[in-house]
C-alpha cells in the first residue's frame, strides 16, 4: 500500500500531461497556433512585475475560498453557494463603507469594520444555505445555487437602484471609494495589498491546522466521513456542519472584502469573478488537502492571468485558460478514481 | 450430484486461505462446513461457485473434471448459491426477480414463469405471491424465493452461506425442512456455518476448515466438544448466565407509545436495573429496534414517560442521554458505529471527548496502544478501522467505551462474529454488569438471548411482552412467542398495537 504515493504522482502528472494535449487538440481544430498561445500564457502570467503582481492579486481571493471550501469538504458537504458569499462579503463591505466614509473616523478603522462587515455578510450567506439544509432538508447544493441567483440579482439591483452613481446607472459599477478608504497597496499603480496577501496565506495555515490537530478538525472529518457513527460517538453533527458553513462563509465574505477594499475600490456587478467555482475547482484537485491548495490556486491564478493576452495578442478567446483548468480538474478527478479502482483503496489522511 | 474437490489451493498474498483441500460430496449428502471466520469456508464456496479460480487443484462434478469461471457458468453446471445477504433487487416484483438470471429471448415468458414459479413454492410450502414486491418480503422469505429461482435454473447443488443468521425460528425450521426434502430428491446440499447446533441438527457429514486446511470430518452421531476442539485447535467453555440481584433502576419506561413507518407499539411499561441484561427477541421488524431507539433518545416517543436514573428525560436527545451514561452501539459497526478513513487513535479521542482546542498527540496515541493491547484489537494506533477484521471492529466499539456507564444498548452484539469473538464480546459485557451498568440488547439468535439475558422482552408485530424470566423460557416457547403463538396468556397484561 506504502508504494501508492509515487503512482498517484505518476497519475498526476498523466493528468497534466493529458489536459494539455486536449487543450491543445481544441488549439489546433480553432486553428490557432499552440505554442504561441502557450508562450503567451507563460508571459502573460510572469512576463513582468506587473503581471506577477496581477497573479497574486487574483490569487488572495482563489486561495481564501478555497480556504473556506477545504472545512466544507470535509465535512462532508458541497458549498455551491460561495460565488453568492463572495458576493454578499463584498455588498456588506460596500454597505459598511458607504455608511462611515463620512463619518470623519480613522480610515484604517472604517477598512477594518468594513472589512469585518463583510465577512459577516459572506457568514450570513452561508448560514442561510446550512439552516436550509440541517432544518429544511433542502440540499445544499440546491440551496447554494438558488442563493447565488439571489445574491448576483441582489448586487446588480444595489448597483443600478440605490447605490447607483450619481446620474447614470453604469455596467461599471458604484462610485469608487475615495483613495483614503482603499487597502494600502505595493505601488501606487498595483492593486496589490501586502495585507491582502498575509490575510490569505494566514487563512490558508488557519485551517490547514485546524484540520490536522484541533478537536474541532476531526470531528469536521468525522462528520463528513460517517455522520451517522460521529453522531452516536457523542459529535454533534449538525452545529458542526453549520460552522463549518459559517466559517467558510466568514473566508469567501473576506475574499470579498478584498474584492472591493484593495482591487475594484467599488462594487461592480462580477465582484465575485468566478473565483468561487474555481475554489471548488482548486479545492477538488487537490482532494482537499490544504497543504497543496496555495501552490495549485497560485497556478490556476496564472492561468487566468496570463490568458488576458489571448484576445489581445492572438485573438483568441481568454477562456481557454477555462478549458484548460476544466480537463485538468476532471483528469486528476478521474486520475483518483483510476488509483482506487485497479490499485485498491488508500485514503489519503 | 456428486461433487468431487481434489486438493485445492488458494493465496492471497501471504494468506494461504486453502491450502490442499479434497473433499468427497456424494449426491444426496447435506454436508456441513464449519470453520471459525477467516478458516477458509468462504474462499472454497468463491471456489466452487465460480467467483474465483483456484491456484492449484481441480473440481470434478459427478466424476467429470470441470474448470467453472464463472457463477453463470457454475449455474450452467448446476451449482448455485445462496449468498448470506440475498443478492436480489428489493424494488422489483418477485417474478421479475425470478426470471432475471434466465438466459434467453428479449421479451421474457412472465406469465410462464409465474405459473412455474407457483408449482415450484407449492411444493415446498412457500407463500409467496410471484407479484409481490421483494422489499414486503422478510429475510427468510426472500432466502426462500432465492432457493425457488436456483432450482429453477436447475441447480442440483445448493451452497448455502452462513442462511440462519436474521432469520426467525419457525423461518429457519421452514428451511431445514426444504432442505431435507431437496436432499431426499438427489440435490446436494452444502451449508456453511459456524453455528455448531444447526450443523449437528440438520447435517449428514460434517467437513471442519481451520486456517485454510481441512482439519477433521465427522459423521451422526456428532459430539459437540470435538467440533469445537478441531475448529479452535483446544477446548473452549461458555460462560453461564449471570444471575445477579438487580440494583437500583436505571432505566424506567412509563407507558410509552411509539410509532414507526409501518407500525406502533403502545403502553410499554418497564424497568431496568443496574447489573442486568435484558435481552429483545423477535423476527426482524418486529419493533425491537424502534424500541431500542427509544431507550436511547434516538427515537422519541409520541406518549408516555422515559426516566434515567429517576429524571425525567422524555423528548430529550441521544446526546443528553449520552452524558447520563448511556452509550448505544448499533449493528452495522462500519455504518454506523465507526468511522471509515479514520484511525483507531482518532477514534479514541473522538469518543474520550476531552476539552481543550489542540489535540494532545502523544497522550492519544498513548491511550491508544493501551486500549489496544487490553482489548486484544489486531491493529495498530495508526489503522484505520474499515482495515479491522469484524470481530476486531467489534472488540474496537467496546474499547471505545468510557467509564463509568449506567446503561449499554446494543443491536446483535455478536452478528457475523465467530464462537471466540463472540464470548470475548460477552465477557466484556458480564465485566461492565458486574460494575452495575445495565445491558439491553436485540439478537436474533435465541440461544443467544437465552444464554445471556436475565430477563426477555419479545416483540411480534409491534406486541410487546411482559418481561421474562430467562430462565424458565425454553428456545421452543420463545420461538413460538416470535413466531406470534401463545401470546393469549399475556392478555391481561400487554396491549394489542
Amino acid at each position: 500500500m506504502r508504494k501508492a504515493r509515487p503512482l498517484s504522482a505518476l497519475l498526476q502528472l498523466a493528468a497534466v500531461v493529458v489536459a494539455l494535449a486536449l487543450t491543445t487538440a481544441v488549439l489546433v481544430v480553432t486553428k490557432a497556433p499552440p505554442f504561441q498561445a502557450y508562450k503567451n500564457i507563460v508571459l502573460g502570467a510572469v512576463g513582468s512585475w506587473d503581471e506577477i503582481s496581477n497573479v497574486l492579486v487574483s490569487w488572495v481571493p482563489l486561495l481564501l475560498v478555497t480556504a473556506g471550501l477545504i472545512l466544507t469538504f470535509t465535512v462532508g458537504l458541497w458549498n455551491i453557494g460561495i460565488e453568492g458569499q463572495i458576493i454578499l462579503g463584498a455588498i456588506f463591505t460596500t454597505w459598511a463603507l458607504r455608511l462611515l466614509q463620512s463619518s470623519g473616523m480613522h480610515p484604517a478603522f472604517i477598512i477594518t469594520a468594513s472589512i469585518l462587515a463583510g465577512m459577516v455578510g459572506g457568514a450570513l450567506w452561508a448560514v442561510l444555505a446550512g439552516a436550509l439544509k440541517a432544518f429544511g432538508g433542502v440540499n445544499e447544493i440546491f440551496g447554494g445555487l438558488g442563493l447565488n441567483f439571489v445574491a448576483t440579482a441582489l448586487n446588480l439591483w444595489l448597483i443600478f437602484g440605490p447605490w447607483k452613481r450619481p446620474g447614470v446607472a453604469s455596467m461599471s459599477g458604484t462610485m469608487p471609494f475615495p483613495r483614503a478608504l482603499w487597502l494600502p497597496t505595493l505601488t501606487a499603480q498595483s492593486r496589490l495589498s501586502p495585507s491582502a496577501l498575509i490575510i490569505a496565506i494566514v487563512a490558508i495555515l488557519v485551517v490547514y491546522f485546524l484540520i490536522r490537530g484541533t478537536y474541532f478538525g476531526l470531528r469536521l472529518k468525522a462528520v463528513g466521513r460517517n455522520a451517522n457513527a460521529a453522531y452516536l460517538l457523542g459529535v454533534p453533527t449538525w452545529q458542526y456542519m453549520m460552522a463549518s458553513f459559517a466559517l467558510c462563509g466568514v473566508f469567501a465574505g473576506l475574499a470579498g472584502a478584498i474584492q472591493v477594499t484593495s482591487v475594484y475600490n467599488r462594487l461592480i456587478p462580477a465582484i465575485s469573478s468566478g473565483y468561487g467555482y474555481m475554489g471548488l475547482m482548486v479545492a477538488m484537485i487537490v482532494n482537499y488537502q490544504a497543504a497543496l491548495a496555495a501552490p495549485v490556486a497560485l497556478f490556476f491564478a496564472a492561468l487566468n492571468v496570463g490568458s488576458i493576452q489571448l484576445p489581445i495578442v492572438l485573438k483568441l478567446d481568454s477562456s481557454l485558460a477555462g478549458v484548460l483548468q476544466g480537463s485538468l480538474v476532471l483528469l486528476v478527478i478521474l486520475g483518483q478514481g483510476v488509483r482506487q479502482r485497479f490499485f485498491g483503496k488508500e485514503r489519503p489522511s | 450430484m456428486r461433487v468431487d474437490l481434489r486438493d485445492i489451493y488458494k493465496t492471497f498474498g501471504q494468506v494461504h486461505a486453502n491450502a490442499g483441500i479434497s473433499l468427497v460430496i456424494p449426491s444426496s449428502t447435506i454436508q456441513g462446513i464449519l470453520g471459525e471466520n477467516g478458516a477458509g469456508k468462504s474462499t472454497l464456496m468463491k471456489i466452487l461457485s465460480g467467483f474465483i479460480l483456484p491456484d492449484n487443484g481441480e473440481i470434478a462434478l459427478d466424476g467429470t473434471a470441470v474448470v467453472i469461471h464463472s457463477p453463470a457458468d457454475a449455474i450452467r453446471r448446476g451449482i448455485g448459491m445462496l449468498h448470506q445477504d440475498p443478492l436480489d433487487f428489493p424494488p422489483m416484483k418477485l417474478v421479475d426477480n425470478f426470471i432475471l438470471g434466465r438466459e434467453g429471448s428479449l421479451f421474457p415468458d412472465r406469465r410462464g414463469a409465474a405459473r412455474e414459479f407457483r408449482e415450484l413454492a407449492s411444493q415446498f410450502g412457500f407463500a409467496l405471491d410471484p407479484d409481490a414486491y421483494v422489499d414486503t418480503l422478510t429475510v427468510g422469505e426472500r432466502q426462500q424465493l432465492e432457493i425457488l429461482r436456483l432450482l429453477w435454473l436447475g441447480a442440483r447443488v445448493l451452497i448455502l452461506d452462513e442462511p440462519t443468521t436474521g432469520i426467525s425460528q419457525p423461518q429457519k425450521e421452514k428451511l431445514f425442512a426444504t432442505l431435507k426434502t431437496l436432499a431426499s430428491r438427489g440435490v446436494t446440499i452444502i451449508f456453511v456455518s459456524h453455528k455448531l447446533e444447526d450443523v449437528e441438527y440438520l447435517c449428514s457429514q460434517v467437513a471442519v476448515l481451520r486456517q485454510g486446511k481441512l482439519v477433521g470430518t465427522a459423521s451422526p452421531p456428532y459430539e459437540t466438544r470435538s467440533f469445537v476442539q478441531m475448529m479452535f485447535g483446544r477446548e473452549v467453555s461458555f460462560g453461564g448466565r449471570r444471575s445477579g440481584v438487580a440494583g437500583r433502576p436505571i432505566l424506567s419506561l412509563e407507558r410509552v407509545c411509539l410509532e414507526g413507518v409501518r407500525l406502533q407499539i403502545q403502553d410499554v411499561t418497564l424497568d431496568v436495573h443496574a447489573g442486568e441484561v435484558i435481552g429483545l427477541a423477535g423476527m426482524e421488524g418486529s419493533g425491537q429496534a424502534m424500541f431500542l431507539s427509544a431507550c436511547g433518545g434516538l427515537a422519541r416517543p409520541v406518549a408516555g414517560k422515559i426516566g434515567l436514573d429517576s429524571r425525567n428525560v422524555t423528548g430529550q436527545s441521544h446526546h443528553s442521554f449520552k452524558r447520563q451514561g448511556v452509550v448505544y452501539l448499533p449493528a452495522a459497526r462500519l455504518e454506523r458505529g465507526l468511522v471509515p478513513g479514520l484511525t483507531l487513535t482518532e477514534h479514541f479521542v473522538l469518543s474520550e471527548g476531552a476539552g481543550g482546542f489542540f489535540i494532545d498527540r502523544r497522550a492519544a496515541a498513548g491511550l491508544a496502544a493501551e486500549r489496544i493491547q487490553t482489548f486484544n484489537i489486531k491493529g495498530t494506533p495508526t489503522s484505520t478501522v474499515e482495515s479491522l477484521s469484524g470481530g476486531n471492529q467489534q472488540r474496537m466499539l467496546l474499547a471505545l467505551l468510557r467509564t463509568p456507564l449506567s446503561l449499554i444498548l446494543l443491536e446483535h452484539p455478536t452478528r457475523g462474529l465467530d464462537i471466540e469473538s463472540t464470548m470475548y464480546v460477552w465477557a466484556k459485557l458480564k465485566e461492565r454488569c458486574a460494575q452495575g451498568t445495565a445491558i439491553v440488547f436485540i439478537s436474533a439468535d435465541l440461544d443467544e438471548i437465552l444464554q445471556y439475558s436475565d430477563r426477555v422482552v419479545v416483540f411480534f408485530t409491534g406486541r410487546v411482552s411482559p418481561s421474562l424470566a430467562a430462565e424458565s423460557l425454553s428456545v421452543a416457547e420463545l420461538g413460538e412467542l416470535i413466531g406470534g403463538k401463545g401470546w393469549e396468556r399475556f392478555a391481561g397484561e400487554a396491549a394489542r398495537a
